[in-house]
């Protein structure tokens, strides 16, 4: 009752002693424990999760008391998986369990905030305009006043807004643009939209709406390897975490597993038990190096030589020596092994690999009229006669039951038995010339080189045969082709190839020990042991592969090497086998209900997409500090000259073929060009060709720093752009925002260098080309820090969503277990907000318009097939301007801009009309929409929206995903998979059938996360009997691969692919950027300074830049940004653990700690990526302003042959193909820094202090 | 004046008990989690140590000397052969000795406290007015060692320990005539001295109450039983 008389008990005190009187028990009173007890109680329960593109989409409980979230555990409920594999759970880590704490930190943004400069200039100017429209030109429309707030930005200085007066400034700033520049000057970046589909949807949707570009983000975030749509036409896909457990021989490579993918990371401790065996090979003593049997280090950035050596080894024994039977049947039903290739005599005298042999190159088309341009031939073993066999893409469209991998002949329907080798068969033994990279020597001497020719003659059997013009050529089969390209002798006596492993030619296990460093018998050894268990287990071999050894420049070579080896052993496909690549969340599993919703697909198609690399690229003006030639990096069997433009300039060239986006599309509003059109009494398409081609009008690539092309407004939402992806992050300060940066390279107007041939090249390079840049988080990112108006939104404890993986089959829930505390909104509510004050603003200035929308020639569908020999340029006069053929296809798209809010908040009549699907199917969705109008209710006030289905919040939103997916919709998986079964002659529907009633709905996943209905849209299957597995309908199903040929290919024949000599996989080095030697020993400070190699990998203590504010998680790491560095070249440049270093080359500067450690091998420093900069940086010595993020170093450089379009499945598609961010050849001087200033003294602005204060 | 004397002397000594004793007991019923000492260690531990020391060693061997001069009868003293000038001798050489250790302690506690920026951030009102209230006490009392040397023979000691005496047997009014002629240094000291009295239960000093002594012979292990 009272602490005080319990005291005073002092006479009754009971005591009794224990242990000889070290111990007593007393009866003391102990009502203090409740305090404890009382933190433990809660009120609720609720689940959900952190979408926070870790892949790990692991479902939590939240705890809910006093209306308060007070923490979260992990939620142990999922659904059981089958005898013999373990469950899922746990699923979680550390930094999950830590999320609580954002919600109610310092850090948690609570109102809508707005730059102070810009929101004194707009109140000013809507005193003197009624018009919120006329008030933001007022300010943008002059110098002064906008760069008076844009240089402000990531200064600090932002104050209070309420949402009526941020909406409104979005509103006016949107509809100022869209009329004055084009709708596709608004832009938005949003990254994975698994992780919270409705959050992605919401703003998407807007920019959708209004004609705006949605940027794409798993290629700039160079998480997308581009060797996967180059070999099977598929993004990526990849097995579900459970499947390793299904595996007996499993690589983990550059993928720290225990790390990266903690809650998946149980598959592989428990597969061990089972004998599996496990190697790591990565080049630093990482997590998953310790976690398995042996442990590989090859030299980082030189995984290609590795896996050239891995597969010279299990070609030369596995596929010639002794032949397995299983990897032979393989490769000849799923490989282009047996395609036959057209060898070349090239001007220089040589024998050049050429493109695929065509129907449409024999006589007769080969009996094929329709598309034999597309048709692969291979030669029929039974009568040796050439045939088309069935599955390549001109069967694919056109036609009907064909587009198949049965092994038949296309004209007859003949069962074939196609020949892999001209071996036994030839005509003559060729000697076909093939590139060498190798011997190219490395600025530092870093990556070691080997003295060969750069190029080799190998002999190939070859067959002569008569094209339908008369002409004769050779051909050979990719099988013969890829044995001669990794050296391994097949019996012609030739100097060239290897009779031993000890021999130093390429790509011998002893050739690859001078460049990796790892001991030829180990290559030997694993060679032998993955392969050999391949053949008893008919592909149970796997590889688990991550982001590191995607984010080189020659990142296809490291992918298309170990894919090669996979592919040699007939394990993709296969249950515990195959190519394990887990980069990013990029399983949307719904994503065809989601695609209407996030795109607007209901009211109006197309939608604007763009490739985000390229964006940032051209609009950052990170080219005009383009310092690579092409010439250095293409092949030494190209012809140079054709190659003698800057980056920008083939990006460009791709844009005006069709191949890659633009944003901006044209050089002029494509409203205006509508309206203009009309004027001349001319079709919008029609009009836009003709003053294409008279050179009136010209793509906005072309000028890129004109202001009628700047990328005038940017939302940015679920992502810290600025702080964690941003590629040449000092260059988006300086160029796209017009702010203090740390820049220190020169420009090739400044430095005298070769400026781009196609592109318009000004003097004065233009700075702050956004006007406004809008973010919504719920946290002070640096993203926020740089951004004009900052929304907050929703935690993801506090907001309805739904989010899926590619490491498990389950779809589950983000729910809101608390509402959104403060002033914060949900991103649905927030875009639904800026829609509705949109719709308002647009009155009187946008009404009812038709838009111009340029579309890229897109893989999966028809238009594929656009360009099947040869490159043409329209605007050379080597072609006629075709839309969608040598152009990008126009389309005109009608914008209702006063009805948006309309639109946004119902579902629209399209999906009727033209029905839904994706990847190259289409099925009646007419049922779906009408239960929706029946589940959500429709619109029943007048206006354009009456009568359709209601979209108002956001679970509504999610049932329109969940209605129209038929990965949650049974009656529609039947439906996809009768729509492929159309195409391929094979009756697939028995893959859905036996789940055509099962239907999930929101609430459902709310209870338990659901495993999702197999549907075509992946080419894995979730059922009973297996995981799912990526390529396993195409093996079982005898769906072709999505390629030209297809099958999977080992050969890529565009002439693109040529020129850089990637026709084969191949060992290509590091490349020179050319950052460093400008720079170092220019500023001393005293300290000694180091060149080394900087590598960026993934997290320990968050993921991406989340987490890494948070004081949990800096808890357990050092408080701030770390830089790990070897003990040797600590020593070397004085540097002991935990001094204070500066990491700098012309990009830019990083002020962090060091940490020296063991696990760092010699020559490469280590910034784990994403550590946010707002924490414990100090300034730089170099640059005078704060360092950066792990990106100021870093700048984006773009590979020609990832821009390639218009053929098969080297087309564009959002996310699917296109130009990556790579960053890892970069090399950084390091230095011990002597002064450490925190630069937190106030301004000596006397100006800025009166303004902010 | 006698209203004030009698006022700060006669009745605030025994309003001064009734809030200490009755503000202690509520604060340790109602306020468990706040009966600590709210070190600041953590934060800041330069020449911490040794201040801490210096100050709390003086100020015990300070409050044990007042106990000793004005609780205990004088009596005692006497029967122990010790005249009152001899008494005041002692009191100035023992107070005067652990008074500068104190100050020197205290002088760099309050310098810590006021101008070490994570400390000042993490103080109170309370922890800083306590604090410098403390400083002032004892710098005054200080300053009485000065006044007393002017006056050897004991006869204002003699005044102050029978004002107590009178005080502590509940005979105010003849308690506030001895102490109405000393001189108003000594008024200011006790009158600061019981306003500490005062501030006792709403500051960090209430851990004064829970001196660890037990802890030198309790046992290793203590385990309490169920309820």
């Amino acid at each position: 009752m009272s602490h005080f008389l319990d005291r005073l008990q002092f006479f009754k005190k009971h005591q009794e002693s224990f242990s000889g009187g070290h111990g007593v028990t007393t009866d003391e009173n102990r009502g203090w424990e409740d305090g404890y007890r009382r933190r433990w109680q809660h009120d609720k329960i609720v689940r959900s999760t952190h979408g926070v593109n870790c892949t790990g989409s692991c479902s939590w409980k939240i705890y809910v008391k006093d209306g308060l979230v007070t923490w979260e555990t992990q939620q142990t409920d999922y659904p059981r998986t089958r005898p013999d594999l373990p469950n899922h759970e746990p699923r979680g880590c550390p930094r999950g369990a830590s999320y609580s704490w954002y919600i109610y930190s310092a850090n948690r943004l609570k109102y809508p905030k707005v730059r102070k400069r810009l929101v004194k200039l707009w109140r000013a100017a809507k005193q003197q305009h009624n018009d919120p429209v006329e008030a933001w030109a007022s300010i943008v429309e002059n110098p002064e006043k906008a760069k008076e707030y844009k240089q402000q930005r990531g200064l600090g200085g932002f104050v209070r807004a309420d949402w009526r007066e941020v909406n409104e400034i979005i509103a006016a700033a949107n509809v100022y643009t869209v009329k004055t520049y084009g709708p596709d000057r608004v832009t938005g970046f949003s990254p994975i939209p698994a992780m919270s589909m409705v959050s992605y949807a919401a703003g998407a949707r807007y920019l959708s709406l209004i004609g705006g570009n949605c940027l794409s983000f798993y290629d700039w975030y160079c998480d997308l390897p581009p060797a996967s749509p180059q070999i099977w036409g598929e993004q990526t896909d990849v097995p579900e975490s459970a499947d390793w457990y299904n595996s007996n021989y499993i690589m983990c490579w550059g993928s720290n597993v225990p790390q990266t993918r903690t809650p998946d990371a149980h598959f592989l401790t428990e597969v061990r038990y089972k004998g599996t065996k496990v190697v790591a090979i990565t080049p630093d003593y990482s997590e998953v190096a310790k976690l398995t049997d042996q442990w590989l280090a090859p030299k980082q950035g030189t995984d290609a030589a590795l896996a050239m050596a891995f597969g010279h080894v299990i070609l030369k024994e596995f596929h010639v020596q002794n032949p397995s039977e299983y990897f032979t049947d393989y490769v000849r039903r799923y490989t282009d092994f047996p395609v036959l290739v057209m060898l070349e005599k090239g001007e220089d005298g040589h024998l050049h690999q050429g493109r695929f042999l065509r129907a449409s190159d024999l006589n007769d088309n080969l009996g094929q009229p329709n598309n034999p341009e597309w048709k692969t031939i291979a030669i029929n073993q039974a009568d040796d006669a050439l045939v088309s066999p069935t599955g390549s893409v001109g069967y694919r469209w056109g036609e009907k039951g064909k587009w198949n991998i049965k092994q038949t002949d296309g004209k007859t329907g003949d069962d074939v038995t196609l020949r892999l080798s001209l071996k036994d068969c030839h005509d003559k033994i060729a000697d076909v010339a093939f590139p060498y990279f190798g011997g190219a020597e490395h600025e530092f001497g870093y990556f070691q080189n080997t003295q060969h020719d750069d190029i080799i003659q190998r002999k190939v059997p070859a067959r002569e045969i008569t094209l339908n013009d008369g002409t004769k050529v050779l051909v050979a089969t990719v099988f013969d082709l890829t044995l001669a390209n990794y050296g391994v002798d097949n019996g012609y006596d030739d100097p060239n190839v290897a009779s031993s492993y000890d021999q130093d030619i390429p790509y011998t296990p002893a050739w690859q020990e001078q460049i990796t460093g790892v001991a030829k018998e180990d290559v030997i050894k694993i060679a032998r042991e993955f392969a050999t268990n391949a053949d008893k287990t008919r592909g149970r071999s796997m590889i688990i592969v991550g982001a590191g050894m995607n984010h080189w420049y020659h990142m296809d070579m490291n992918y298309r090497g170990l894919i090669n080896m996979l592919m040699m052993c007939g394990c993709i496909g296969q249950s515990g086998g195959g190519w394990a690549h887990y980069v990013g969340q990029e399983k949307l599993r719904p994503q065809t209900g989601w695609q209407p919703l996030a795109f607007g697909l209901d009211w109006q198609r197309p939608p604007r997409h763009m490739n985000g690399t390229s964006f940032f690229y051209n609009h950052s003006s990170q080219w005009r500090y383009e310092k690579l030639e092409m010439t250095e990096v293409v092949s030494p069997l190209a012809n140079k000259e054709k190659w003698s433009g800057s980056i920008i300039d083939f990006n460009s060239r791709a844009e005006r073929m069709g191949w890659l986006p633009s944003a901006p599309q044209l050089g002029t509003n494509p409203l205006q060009l509508c309206k203009d059109a009309e004027a001349a009494g001319m079709e919008p398409q029609d009009y836009a060709v003709q003053q294409l081609k008279s050179g009136e009008l010209n793509f906005a690539c072309l000028e890129p720093e004109n202001p009628q092309n700047f990328p005038r407004n940017m939302f940015i939402w679920r992502s810290n752009l600025l702080g964690s992806s941003g590629k040449g992050h000092e260059y988006m300060l300086r160029h796209l925002l017009g702010t203090k940066h740390g820049l220190m390279g020169k420009d090739l107007g400044e430095s005298g260098g070769k400026k781009p041939q196609d592109i318009k090249w000004e003097d004065n390079a233009a700075e702050g080309k956004i006007d406004l840049l809008v973010t919504l988080d719920f946290r002070m990112s640096t993203t926020c820090l740089y951004s004009d108006i900052v929304l907050p939104t929703a935690t993801w404890y506090e907001k309805d969503d739904l989010n899926t993986s590619d490491m498990h089959p389950f779809i589950h829930p983000l729910s809101a277990a608390v509402d959104p505390v403060w002033e914060s909104r949900s991103d649905w509510d927030i875009f639904k907000g800026i829609a509705k004050q949109f719709s308002e603003t647009a009155k009187g200035h946008l009404g009812v318009e038709k838009d111009l929308v340029t579309v890229p020639i897109l893989h999966d569908t028809p238009a594929e097939m656009a360009q099947p020999f040869g490159i043409q340029s329209w605007w050379k006069g080597e072609c006629d301007l075709i839309p969608g053929k040598t152009a990008p296809n126009m389309v005109v798209v009608e914008r209702d801009y006063p009805n948006t809010y309309a639109r946004f908040t119902s579902v629209g009549p399209l999906l009727e009309k033209l029905g839904n699907g994706g990847k190259g199917i289409n099925w009646n969705t007419e049922k779906e929409v009408q239960f929706l109008g029946q589940l959500n209710q429709v619109h029943h006030k007048d206006g354009v929206n009456k009568g359709r289905p209601k979209i108002e919040s956001a679970i509504d939103a999610a049932e329109v995903i969940l209605s129209l997916a038929p990965e949650t919709n049974g009656q529609v998986a039947v439906k996809a998979w009768a729509a492929l079964s159309d195409i391929t002659g094979i009756d697939h529907t028995h893959l859905a059938k036996p789940k055509e009633e099962e239907k999930i709905r929101f609430r459902d996943v709310q209870a338990q996360p659901r495993k999702i209905i197999s549907s075509p849209t992946w080419s894995g299957l979730e059922d009973e009997h297996v995981s799912y597995n990526a390529g396993y309908t195409n093996v079982h199903e005898l769906i072709p691969w999505r390629t030209i040929t297809g099958r999977q290919q080992f050969y890529q024949d565009h002439e693109w692919m040529r020129d850089f000599g990637e026709t084969m996989c191949l060992y290509k080095p590091p490349i020179n950027l050319k950052t460093v030697k400008p720079i170092m020993n220019k500023q001393p400070n005293g300290n000694t300074e180091i060149a080394l190699n900087w590598i960026t990998p993934h997290q320990k203590w968050g993921i991406h830049s989340t987490y890494s504010d948070n004081l949990l998680m800096l808890t357990l790491s050092r408080g701030g940004p770390i830089v790990w560095i070897s003990e040797p070249d600590a020593q070397r440049a004085g540097i002991v653990d935990n001094d204070w270093i500066e990491v700098f080359n012309v990009n830019g500067a990083i002020a962090a700690r060091a940490v020296v450690s063991q696990r760092v091998p010699e020559g490469m420093s280590m910034m784990y990526h994403a550590q946010e900069r707002i924490v414990n940086v100090p300034g730089s010595e170099v640059t005078k302003t704060r360092g950066g993020i792990h990106n100021s170093v870093t700048r984006a450089v773009m590979k020609p042959t990832h821009m390639i379009g218009g053929y098969a499945q080297q087309a564009y598609g959002f996310n699917y193909y296109g130009t990556v961010g790579c960053n890892r050849d970069e090399f950084v001087i390091v230095r011990k820094m002597s002064k450490i200033d925190w630069l937190d003294e106030d301004s000596k602005d006397e100006d800025i202090n009166k303004a902010e204060g | 004046m006698e209203f004030i004397n009698t006022l700060f002397f006669g009745i605030y000594p025994y309003i001064a008990t009734g809030i200490f004793f009755l503000g202690s007991l509520l604060r340790y019923d109602r306020e468990q989690y706040s009966w600590k000492t709210g070190s600041s260690q953590m934060l800041s531990s330069k020449n911490f140590r040794i201040a801490n020391v210096l100050f709390h060693v003086g100020i015990i061997m300070i409050l044990l000397g007042h106990f000793a001069g004005l609780v205990l009868p004088w009596e005692i003293w006497h029967a122990l052969g010790i005249s009152l000038p001899a008494k005041q001798l002692i009191a100035m050489g023992v107070g005067g000795f652990f008074g500068v250790l104190c100050f020197i302690g205290l002088t760099m506690l309050v310098k810590r406290r006021l101008f070490d920026p994570r400390i000042r951030a993490n103080s109170s009102k309370m922890d800083t007015v306590i604090l410098l209230l403390i400083y002032l006490q004892l710098i005054v009392g200080l300053v009485t060692i000065v006044i007393s040397s002017g006056h050897m023979d004991g006869a204002v000691m003699y005044n102050l320990m029978s004002w107590s005496r009178y005080l502590l047997t509940f005979r105010p009014v003849e308690a506030v005539e001895f102490i109405s002629s000393v001189h108003p240094v000594y008024k200011f000291h006790v009158a600061l001295g019981i306003t500490l009295f005062v501030l006792f239960p709403f500051s960090r000093l209430v851990h004064i109450w829970s001196i660890p002594v037990q802890y030198v012979r309790r046992s290793y292990q203590i385990v309490r039983q169920k309820a």
